[in-house]
């Protein structure tokens, strides 16, 4: 057999064999009705071909019955079809409670990565295989897409927000990542490569990479920028206290209670009278312009860091 | 000589002469030649831009043309086929030659609205192309914020406006229609007797009305943003910018029914008169119009799956979209089950309902796997998205619109074509057509992203197979072009019924006389009554 054509991406991940199942359904629902019709056509064109030039067709003007059934069975493959879809996005909306966090940042035309362990890439990306994997992303001017095709899995990365997907790779090797949401004159350009490493491999890797972590530079960013003069870990400053703070309910001055996720600590610091803590003024300067959205994504992380064990901030 | 008695002493071609005579007319029939000359014109323009894309595509790198006049090509390729070539075609330019004639009025409601229409059109249309000429946009014709507000340095406000400025054209014309098909219906011709042609552009016409007026706003906004930094979209602005694509995609997911439905209402025409039989289940099908156009304006969110909605949001526009699937399902099976027991023909309109009922099955059952969400998250914004849409709107609205223009062209210009040359290029298109867009299903699949000037080494023979394929379909376009401009000359006289259909346009003379009938038509007959009442039709 020539295999000179493709006809599937590699499969490197947990959830592209969940992908290419419903895929294949699919496929067989397809190609079982376009055969139908098209058979049904070829067959009626001949088998009905016009005899004279003066004959006309019998006088059938429809069937409730046939309009029913043809109805009513595409409906119910159709919801079958449905229900199988939905239940293939839930599991690629819900990330597993473990993962292994990883942040991007988009830009004109490049991908940039930033490890917990404070590593830092460009334009690829190295995971290990097995580990639940969530990346965490944003963009600093247009609306990019992260898309791995072996995976499966695409996101769009907003300015002004973050959006995550999450994979488990099955395989080791390197796999293209493509942005797919159109972003201007080098689009075609801004593409990488996933690198998933054994676990052994990756950890070398890793350790390979630069003085501090994600978490502790976000800590020293926080003192530099004298955050710390307000919010103290005591409950005493002048903001509250971050500690334990992320993941938790928060009740704001408005009456409403959020999650603090990432959104909500980014929001805060650029736009702090957004969403105002209740019981707290409303007297924090913005951050905006002054800090990058690296350095915000180093915050986060620092602020994710205050929960058992809080990084003292040095 | 017989050709006298058919080809009456005075239509509405020879009912006067001379450039004013055109420019001024308030004929329905002669502003759908207008039209006819103003669509096929941006069809080409948009095709030229096609080939271009098709031929960069050939090889992996971006070796033809640099990535800016890459991304200029495929955004105006789009802008010109959806808003100057698609929207218009089958509404503007069959729908205004049929529309009076059909149901046995002089014209359309609203003449001088009518011309003005097309001149909105057409201002909107040139407008358009100086936007091209004077550099080009390079945000693709979806105009996604911010690129398109804060990033592009290109003409998006000067393209967006023409765009702006023929929507108002879409919005008149739809007014036009649903007044004519409400008010003018001759004596005897219920709702329930029109030919279904009509129940589509009457559904489509809703859509026009109802929609046109969201991607006005929608463009005001992007200029509004782009020139006094309004914040609607731009987050560095305070705005938001899934909400542009929310705004974007309620006018543009009904505007592919616009585009389709439309080319549906010609097939039942065509599949009708080449059965000569009744479409089964005409209230299915005429309901199945109205269906589609309602849950159609519901179904927006599917382009968003992957853009930041929410996963319930996703949820309900998953299935509303699996919903609107199933009249779309309907049609394809009335139209299949209505060549039981007919007198089928295989004759050049018949290949191209063949070859419509075809491809818009293949497109139709696509947009299952994108309504999929698990699958949607995989293809979209890939090639496999390119395919699908393709499948609909080329393989639907084109095979649909060169089939009605095939089927009325003797009634339009009193002359018939070459039929072999006309069946020889309805072969090659349908041929050229699969090639160049089925492989582009696998290289989705495969990952390929849309939009990619340059392209990794392994997605290159599939890519070459398209870009064959698509000269393939350029020169079963050009063909109709010269058969069609032979016949108006040499063709032979086509007589007022050359089908041996039944419908009011074909108990007219062929060209029909300026007031179309000589006396108003009585209607006592339902649609497509070929059982009964044929000997009184067939000419």
């Amino acid at each position: 057999m020539w295999t000179g054509i493709p006809l599937f991406p590699e499969t490197a991940s947990t959830m592209a064999s969940r992908v290419d199942a419903l895929y294949l359904f699919l496929l067989g629902v397809a190609g079982f009705f376009s055969l139908l019709i098209a058979g049904l056509i070829v067959f009626y064109a001949v088998r009905y071909r016009r005899q004279s030039p003066r004959s006309v067709g019998a006088t059938i003007h429809g069937s409730v019955t046939l309009e029913l059934t043809w109805t009513i069975i595409p409906f119910l493959i159709t919801m079958v079809i449905f229900i199988w879809g939905a239940s293939v996005f839930f599991a690629m909306a819900r990330p597993p409670d473990d993962t292994l966090d990883i942040y991007v940042v988009g830009k004109q035309w490049m991908w940039k990565f930033q490890h917990l362990d404070g590593q830092r890439e460009i334009n690829e990306l190295h995971v290990p295989l097995g580990r639940p994997t969530k990346l965490i992303m944003t963009s600093e001017d247009v609306i990019h897409d992260v898309f791995v095709p072996a995976f499966r899995v695409k996101a769009d990365v907003l300015p002004g927000r973050y959006t995550n997907i999450w994979f488990q790779p099955t395989k080791a090797g390197r796999y293209h990542l493509f942005c797919a949401e159109y972003c201007g004159t080098r689009h075609s350009g801004m593409i990488g490569e996933v690198v998933v490493m054994e676990p052994t491999e990756y950890q070398a890797w890793l350790s390979g990479g630069p003085e501090g972590s994600l978490a502790e530079n976000g800590a020293k960013l926080f003192e530099s920028l004298a955050c710390n003069t307000c919010h103290r870990p005591d409950a005493q400053g002048r903001g509250p206290t971050l500690d334990g703070l992320f993941g938790k309910m928060v009740k704001l001055q408005s009456g409403e209670t959020i999650t603090a996720d990432e959104a909500y600590v980014r929001e805060s610091i650029l736009n702090p009278s957004a969403k105002i803590t209740a019981g707290y003024q409303p007297i924090m300067p913005t951050f905006q312009g002054l800090v990058t959205e690296e350095q915000l994504l180093e915050l986060i992380e620092y602020v994710k860091s205050l929960q058992a064990t809080p990084v003292a901030a040095r | 000589m017989s050709s006298t008695v058919l080809s009456p002493p005075r239509h509405y071609l020879n009912d006067g002469y001379g450039v004013k005579s055109w420019l001024l007319t308030r004929d329905h029939k002669r502003i759908a030649l207008l039209y006819l000359a103003g669509v096929t014109f941006f069809f080409f323009v948009g095709g030229a831009m096609a080939v271009l894309i098709r031929l960069e595509l050939a090889t992996p790198p971006g070796d033809l043309v640099s990535d800016e006049t890459y991304n200029k090509l495929f955004t105006m390729h789009g802008v010109m086929m959806v808003f100057f070539f698609l929207i218009p075609a089958i509404p503007a330019v069959i729908g205004n030659f049929l529309v009076p004639i059909m149901i046995g009025a002089k014209d359309l409601a609203l003449p001088k609205i009518n011309l003005l229409s097309w001149y909105i059109y057409m201002v909107g249309g040139l407008f358009t192309l100086y936007a091209l000429i004077a550099g080009g946009v390079d945000t693709g014709w979806t105009f996604y914020a911010p690129f398109s507000t804060a990033s592009s340095t290109t003409n998006v406000i000067p393209t967006a406006l023409g765009i702006f400025i023929t929507g108002f054209s879409s919005i008149l014309t739809g007014l036009n229609f649903i007044v004519t098909i409400h008010r003018m219906r001759a004596p005897g011709m219920t709702w329930f007797r029109m030919p279904l042609f009509l129940w589509s552009i009457y559904a489509t016409s809703l859509i026009n009305v109802l929609g046109t007026p969201v991607i006005a706003i929608t463009i005001l906004l992007v200029a509004a943003e782009r020139l006094f930094h309004f914040g609607f979209f731009n987050p560095a602005l305070g705005g938001d910018p899934v909400l542009f694509q929310h705004l974007f995609w309620f006018y543009s997911h009904p505007a592919v029914y616009i585009m389709v439905l439309p080319a549906m209402g010609v097939i039942s025409e065509l599949v009708a008169a080449g059965c000569r039989k009744p479409v089964f289940g005409y209230t299915f099908v005429a309901f199945a119009s109205l269906a589609i156009a309602v849950v159609g304006f519901l179904v927006w969110g599917h382009h968003m799956f992957v853009a930041g909605e929410s996963v319930y949001a996703a949820l309900i526009f998953s299935i509303l979209s699996f919903i609107v699937a199933v009249p779309s399902a309907v049609k394809v099976f009335n139209w299949t089950a209505t060549m039981y027991q007919g007198a089928v023909s295989w004759e050049t309109p018949m290949l191209y309902a063949y070859g419509f009922i075809g491809l818009f099955t293949i497109g139709g059952l696509t947009g299952l796997f994108l309504a999929a969400i698990g699958i949607d998250v995989h293809v979209t914004d890939t090639y496999f998205v390119i395919a699908h849409f393709h499948y609909i709107m080329v393989g639907g609205t084109i095979m649909g619109y060169l089939g009605g223009l095939h089927f009325w062209w003797p009634k339009m210009t009193g002359r018939l074509y070459n039929e072999g040359m006309a069946k020889v290029s309805a072969v090659i298109i349908f041929v050229g057509f699969n090639l160049t867009f089925f492989p582009q299903f696998i290289l989705g699949y495969l990952g390929m992203p849309r939009r990619y000037h340059a392209y990794p080494p392994e997605f290159q023979v599939l890519n070459v197979l398209s870009s064959a394929g698509a000269s393939i379909l350029g020169i079963g376009y050009l063909i109709p072009m010269i058969y069609l401009m032979w016949s108006l000359r040499y063709g032979r006289l086509a007589g007022s019924n050359p089908w041996g259909a039944v419908g009011l346009e074909w108990t007219t003379t062929s060209p029909p006389p300026t007031e179309n009938f000589e006396t108003t038509p009585v209607v006592t007959w339902e649609a497509y009554d070929y059982g009964s009442t044929v000997e009184g039709h067939v000419a």
